[in-house]
């Protein structure tokens, strides 16, 4: 280990392995450490055998429940908006071509004690039971002002501005009911709580035509997976980065960030063995999150997040026996300020067992008692055959790293989908190369 | 009509035992003395036909260096279904490798996986360390496929590679299952997110 590198990435989380991936195409020297022994950091999935060392390292794995090679299960909760950012990555760094996706079967909403699908056509937005006739037909003309809008045409402004009107005023232009806004802030434009209301409407417009145009692209609802877990994202990327020359060392603890006598980054020691590097990039759990860092507050915690990752031996009710989904419920609903979200994958998406269903229910912590927070999420899966729940603090960085050549990335947050992740990929490659993330597309060899 | 399979190939073995190389005599049939590590080495592809016309289209992953750690990912072997592993016949200590790869293998990968080791640097035969006898008893004791090659000469490069096509289950493909053979080209039964992506200018053909 006595090269020296361009840049040294700790942690194989989703994001550190786009960043390696990407800085390895432009032609950096990339040396990529993890301390586990498997990829993907907070964002991995693991079977079951690493289930249980992480959350029961005392027990054995039960024997019930299938091969332990059947097992992915997600850390963390997320999907694929079809139409996204991370969409976008995956495709123009020709990754797909080591993975393969599938739909996720439908898309949910809670209202009142039950729940009802997101319509994902005309058809089922008619026998939708989410909406009375006559607010079906207000719906229906403020869909269609936001698929009309052209922003250089006032004749489809409405009077209205994006810009400056506030998403109440939009709401109230077409008249819609509380219920109406609480399905399209949250089931749609994905919010997670309802600050976004009395902002400027045009980001919750450009979410909604985010969501409508990636259900549009599939059919059955606005999210892909891939087969085998998300674990296998991080992994295409870090295959991507070797294929252009970037060192992989898993299992390989560290032991100390190494700075100047003007605290500038210079290198990483891990088994007593110091590589140099111009530049770190690491999540928080190696800058003082866990690790011990010289007592330099690096990182600080900004909230934290509950997750239940929860064994079914039957689909969830009321999904239509869905062997996917997700399944929002809306914080007025159940009288919080941040909504709890449920995602569901099973034997169709590779991740676990026949006749195991694999659903993780989240939400931001408001109070001491976050298990008791999730209640109405868990309450609708119906029997859980087993439960893991886990709380995990949201550490943000405390600088921009440009001073000192450590670029620190973000915890993995509360919402159903990626996008935050590519944001977070696209401010660090800004911090680390003072220049905007373009995607090129790259130069592909096929044979035959 | 002839059929076409599609195989998913991976290839092991010690950083320098000419891992590479054995993919690049097979594909393109070059060879280059001074060859770097594997940087940049895209996916390759190349397929044999048989004596009765079936067409074998095989995907070869390469490891890109990420053997050199431990460091392969799990997604390496996954659905693989066939695998070449690879030792140097000048080097004794690259076998015992072989052998460590192999055992990753039985443990990672579809037991229905087809495995062929194989003896590089045949034209190095002065320098052997290796025996053939010693090699192919191992084989023979865990049912591998064995030979001898020369990536530098191309000795014994496409036999292999076609007599890994011969022993493939060349069944009907079942669908999206480990160790399957997939219908060529382009059966994926998932979604396709190259074909039928929004943005701009990408409508470029995929060939996975």
């Amino acid at each position: 280990m006595d090269e020296e590198y361009d840049v040294i990435v700790l942690g194989t989380g989703l994001t550190e392995c786009i960043l390696s991936g990407l800085l390895s195409v432009e032609g950096k020297k990339v040396l990529h450490m993890d301390r586990n022994d498997y990829y993907g950091g907070d964002s991995a999935s693991l079977n079951l055998t690493q289930l249980y060392r992480k959350f029961r390292p005392d027990k054995e794995v039960p024997t019930d429940l299938g091969r332990d090679r059947d097992y992915a299960v997600d850390l963390v909760p997320k999907f694929i908006i079809a139409s996204g950012e991370l969409t976008k990555i995956l495709v123009h760094t020709d990754v797909t071509r080591y993975l393969e996706f599938k739909q996720i079967a439908g898309s949910f909403v809670y209202r009142d004690g039950k729940i009802s699908k997101v319509p994902s056509t005309e058809m089922e937005a008619v026998r939708s039971p989410l909406m009375g006739l006559f607010e079906k037909r207000r719906a229906k003309k403020f869909f269609e002002f936001l698929q009309n809008w052209r922003d250089g045409d006032p004749a489809t402004h409405q009077g209205l501005d994006l810009d400056r009107d506030s998403m109440k005023t939009v709401y109230e232009k077409f008249g819609l009911e509380p219920g109406t806004q609480d399905f399209i802030g949250h089931a749609m434009a994905l919010y997670l709580d309802d600050d976004y209301i009395t902002k400027p409407a045009r980001p919750t417009y450009d979410r909604i035509l985010l969501y409508t145009s990636s259900m549009a692209r599939y059919g059955k609802s606005p999210y892909i997976y891939p087969l085998y877990g998300l674990g296998e994202l991080p992994q295409s990327f870090a295959r991507l980065s070797a294929i252009y020359g970037g060192t992989y060392m898993l299992d390989k603890p560290i032991d100390a960030i190494v700075t100047d006598a003007d605290g500038k980054f210079v290198g990483v020691t891990s088994g007593g063995e110091t590589v140099k590097a111009k530049q770190v990039i690491g999540d928080p759990s190696y800058f003082g999150a866990e690790a011990k860092d010289g007592g330099k507050v690096r990182v600080v915690e900004e909230g934290k997040v509950v997750r239940a990752i929860c064994f079914l031996k039957h689909p969830i009710p009321g999904t239509e026996d869905s062997d996917s989904c997700q399944i929002i419920i809306p914080q007025n609903q159940v009288n919080r300020r941040n909504d709890i979200y449920i995602a569901m994958v099973s034997s169709t998406h590779n991740v676990c067992a026949k006749d195991i269903y694999v659903a993780i229910v989240s939400t931001i912590v408001e109070t001491d008692k976050p298990e008791l927070e999730i209640r109405p999420g868990l309450d609708l899966l119906g029997p859980i055959y087993d439960k893991f729940v886990d709380i995990t603090p949201l550490y943000t960085p405390t600088s921009t790293g440009e001073a000192d050549n450590i670029f620190i990335t973000r915890s993995y947050d509360a919402t159903s989908h990626f996008e935050t992740v590519v944001e977070d990929v696209q401010d660090v490659w800004k911090r680390v190369t003072g220049t905007d993330l373009v995607l090129k597309k790259r130069e592909v060899e096929v044979q035959g | 009509m002839s059929k076409q399979f599609q195989f998913k190939l991976v290839l092991l073995g010690e950083s320098a035992v000419g891992k590479s190389s054995l993919v690049l005599r097979f594909v393109k049939d070059q060879f280059d003395d001074y060859r770097e590590s594997t940087i940049g080495a895209a996916f390759l592809t190349q397929t044999v036909t048989l004596e009765d016309q079936t067409t074998v289209k095989f995907e070869i992953w390469d490891t890109a260096g990420q053997e050199r750690y431990k460091s392969l990912a799990p997604m390496y072997y996954r659905n693989a279904n066939c695998a070449v592993v690879v030792y140097d016949i000048t080097q004794a200590a690259s076998l015992e490798k072989a052998r460590t790869w192999i055992r990753e293998l039985q443990r990672q990968a579809d037991p229905s996986i087809v495995i062929a080791l194989c003896g590089n640097k045949l034209d190095l035969a002065a320098r052997r360390q290796v025996s053939q006898e010693e090699a192919k008893k191992y084989a023979d004791e865990e049912g591998l496929m064995w030979t001898e090659t020369s990536a530098k000469t191309g000795e014994g490069v496409t036999e292999i590679f076609t007599a890994i096509a011969q022993k493939l289950p060349l069944t009907a493909p079942s669908a999206n299952r480990a160790g399957a053979a997939r219908a060529a080209p382009g059966a994926r039964t998932g979604v396709d997110l190259n074909k039928q992506s929004g943005a701009s200018g990408q409508q470029e053909a995929c060939n996975c």
